[in-house]
């Protein structure tokens, strides 16, 4: 207020600067519940993993845990289980590409082609989200069955041996995540497309481009802030995902997820599960910023 | 007026949130966990049962006959003690219960319960962790009288100082009789091909080890870690060689049914409740012997109404009250006397030998060894490992 002072008229009366002064303060008490609900929920939860993740691996529910920054936790952590590490970020990141493919097509075709379906179209994008997540997978393991209409008919025009399946294979867990996170896809990519003003394409149409042309030229530019937002609200929780794999993979497909909840739960060993999950954010974060680094698109974070 | 800006403020807010930040990584030790062993005799509640007629009860779903007609063996308990049954199925899994009540009962705090029913092995956990009130038994005669003889001498408890078994029922292989022929031994359903890719065994470590230690010529009631490193060592194989398809909870009857298995390791009340709509779903007992678990009766530390639940203890093991639970769960009956009421109540499942198995049976039954803390420790990592891939 004071670096103002010099261009406004200062002809502030004691009454109105009370009350900007209160309307200031107001800014802050409406700041409080944010505040209190990330320390609550963020802040303490991340700082007790970060705690989890350095105990002394010779504790047990038993003895307790003794806090003694064991940094080796993560090495042992990294050499037992960089299998399934790897194998998440493979699969998460093939099918945010299968997603972005399937996606980028069905949101401009809602965006620009559905005309007076846009609405609706819409609604059956989100629609899946009306039952749960659990029962949607599980109703996959019905489209798959091993006696099933498509494993069947693979059968019959010997795409499939007689003894071949899908469930239980890393194309039934892709399958699974890719249906799950679709919509998290669709959604900032129509937001995007939906946009774009038209005349921009025409124009390149105008200026002799060829329709592929003005796509990766004029379209596909402008969309980028949905495909950023897009590829990064599916490939996240794709990487943590382990609802997929326990349902509709075998031992052979197993993700991080399902290693950091076996960790935690069954096996009892806490600082093993905390490194685990800290590597797993740790990647994931530098590949998000390095991804929107070369993106060019700071702005979104 | 050269007073405060608001990115002045925010600036100074953020500084003093990053200095509390980081005194609280400084304080990081203050996360460290203490040890959640506990001493019974001092974390007794005063018994209320006298005052307040009633007992709350945390059980498994679909383990007791519908409590709200009037003849439901809960419904003849009230009536009969004047007693409030307070009942609730909260318990889905054992290391998940495990898990919610920790913190509580790990730090002497009470979890508003009387009674819970746990597996053998949470329940030799429980105990070991002093995290159960011992029983007086007195109160509980009909327990010591009519408990079946394989259920008792459990090695975690061996007086039955401090559980009852509520139901009792056998691991064992199920198979679907139309699609495979029998599989007799836990050795073919590793091995024979018909069945790669289409069996499935039990995500407990201790069900399926058992059975594991004993293919490879162990004693699953007394093994070494060499004997456990050639068993786990086996698994490994058997993962890697694409035989398994998952390993699972309760869920592998589903997959049974629907036809995408053929063949799984199994509990037998599972197996029984499925049969009713496929007969062709059939439960063997492998030939690598027997494997026994009952789902044990308890009372947690600091509960308030402890006589009152062993007055229901003490009534679940009247053999007619039995034989009418018996009825309607399916799974092993672990109460004397039982088989005879029930030829009044149902006489067609008289001779379900998954129901009321003959003691002869079950003499060679087999046991898991009670684990120490680090024993337990490697063990479910070792199991573990092994199921994650």
């Amino acid at each position: 207020m004071a670096s103002t002072a010099g261009t406004a008229p200062v002809t502030t009366a004691p009454a109105s600067d009370d009350s900007s002064r209160r309307r200031g303060l107001t800014g802050y008490v409406l700041l409080v519940p944010g505040v209190v609900w990330l320390a609550l929920f963020f802040v303490i939860p991340f700082y007790s993993l970060v705690a989890t993740s350095l105990y002394d691996p010779g504790g047990s529910v038993f003895s307790g845990y003794e806090m003694s920054y064991q940094f080796s936790n993560y090495w042992h952590a990294i050499q037992d289980y960089w299998e399934p590490l790897l194998r998440s970020l493979w699969y998460a990141g093939l099918a945010t590409l299968i997603c972005l493919v399937l996606g980028y097509v069905l949101a401009y075709a809602i965006a620009f082609k559905a005309g007076r379906w846009k609405n609706l179209m819409l609604v059956l994008v989100i629609a899946p989200f009306f039952t749960s997540f659990l029962v949607r997978t599980l109703s996959w393991k019905l489209i798959l069955a091993d006696g099933g209409l498509i494993v069947n008919s693979l059968q019959a025009v010997h795409l499939l041996g007689p003894d071949g399946r899908l469930l239980a294979t890393p194309f039934a867990v892709i399958c699974g995540i890719v249906y799950n996170f679709l919509p998290f896809m669709v959604l900032p990519l129509f937001a995007s497309i939906d946009k774009i003003d038209h005349r921009l394409i025409e124009a390149s149409s105008d200026l002799y481009a060829n329709p592929f042309v003005g796509f990766w030229k004029v379209t596909w530019p402008l969309s980028l802030p949905g495909v950023v937002s897009g590829t990064l609200l599916t490939f996240i929780p794709a990487a943590g995902d382990y609802i997929n794999a326990q349902l509709l993979g075998s031992p052979n497909q197993r993700m991080v997820g399902n290693v950091i909840q076996n960790l935690f739960t069954q096996a009892n060993d806490y600082p093993a599960a905390g490194a685990l999950s800290m590597i797993l954010m740790i990647l994931i974060v530098a590949m998000v910023l390095f991804y929107v680094r070369r993106a060019g698109t700071e702005e979104l974070l | 007026m050269t007073g405060l800006t608001r990115r002045g403020l925010l600036h100074g807010g953020g500084a003093v949130a990053f200095a509390g930040v980081s005194l609280a990584a400084l304080k990081l030790p203050l996360f460290g966990v203490s040890g959640a062993k506990q001493v019974p005799a001092d974390c007794r509640a005063t018994d209320l049962s006298d005052t307040e007629k009633k007992v709350i009860v945390s059980n498994w779903p679909a383990y007791i006959d519908p409590r709200k007609k009037s003849t439901s063996t809960a419904s003849v308990f009230t009536e009969r003690t004047g007693i409030e049954v307070d009942y609730t199925d909260d318990i889905n899994d054992n290391a998940e219960f495990f898990a919610k009540v920790k913190n509580q009962l790990g730090s002497c705090q009470t979890i508003n319960r009387d009674m819970i029913i746990m597996t053998d092995w949470m329940a030799a956990r429980m105990i070991g962790l002093g995290w159960i009130q011992p029983l007086d038994a007195d109160k509980i005669p009909n327990v010591h009288k009519n408990l079946i003889e394989p259920l008792r001498n459990r090695q975690w408890d061996k007086d039955l100082k401090f559980h009852a078994p509520w139901q009792a029922g056998l691991t064992g292989i199920a198979y679907n009789a139309a699609k495979v022929p029998e599989v007799k031994s836990f050795e073919e359903l590793l091995t024979r091909s018909d069945l790669k890719g289409r069996m499935t065994l039990l995500s407990e470590m201790r069900d399926t080890m058992a059975f594991m230690l004993r293919v490879v010529g162990a004693d699953p009631d007394k093994f070494t870690d060499a004997e456990w490193s050639k068993a786990i060592d086996r698994l490994q194989e058997v993962v890697a060689s694409g035989q398994v398809r998952s390993f699972t909870g309760n869920e592998y009857i589903q997959d049974l049914a629907a036809g995408n298995i053929v063949a799984c390791e199994a509990w037998s009340g599972d197996v029984i409740q499925a049969q009713f709509d496929n007969p062709d779903i059939k439960f063997v007992t492998p030939e690598e012997g027997l494997s026994l678990w009952a789902d044990n009766m308890m009372v947690p530390n600091l509960a308030e109404h402890q006589a009152n639940a062993e007055a229901w203890m003490n009534y679940y093991y009247e053999p007619e009250v039995a034989a009418k639970l018996a009825a309607w769960v399916n799974y092993i009956c672990p109460v004397e006397g039982a088989k005879q009421e029930m030829e009044k109540i149902d006489p067609s499942l008289v001779d379900n030998k998954l129901i009321f198995p003959d003691n002869e049976d079950l003499v060679d039954a087999f046991d898991f060894m009670p684990l120490t803390d680090q024993q337990s420790q490697q063990y479910e990592g070792d199991f573990n490992d092994v199921i994650v891939g």
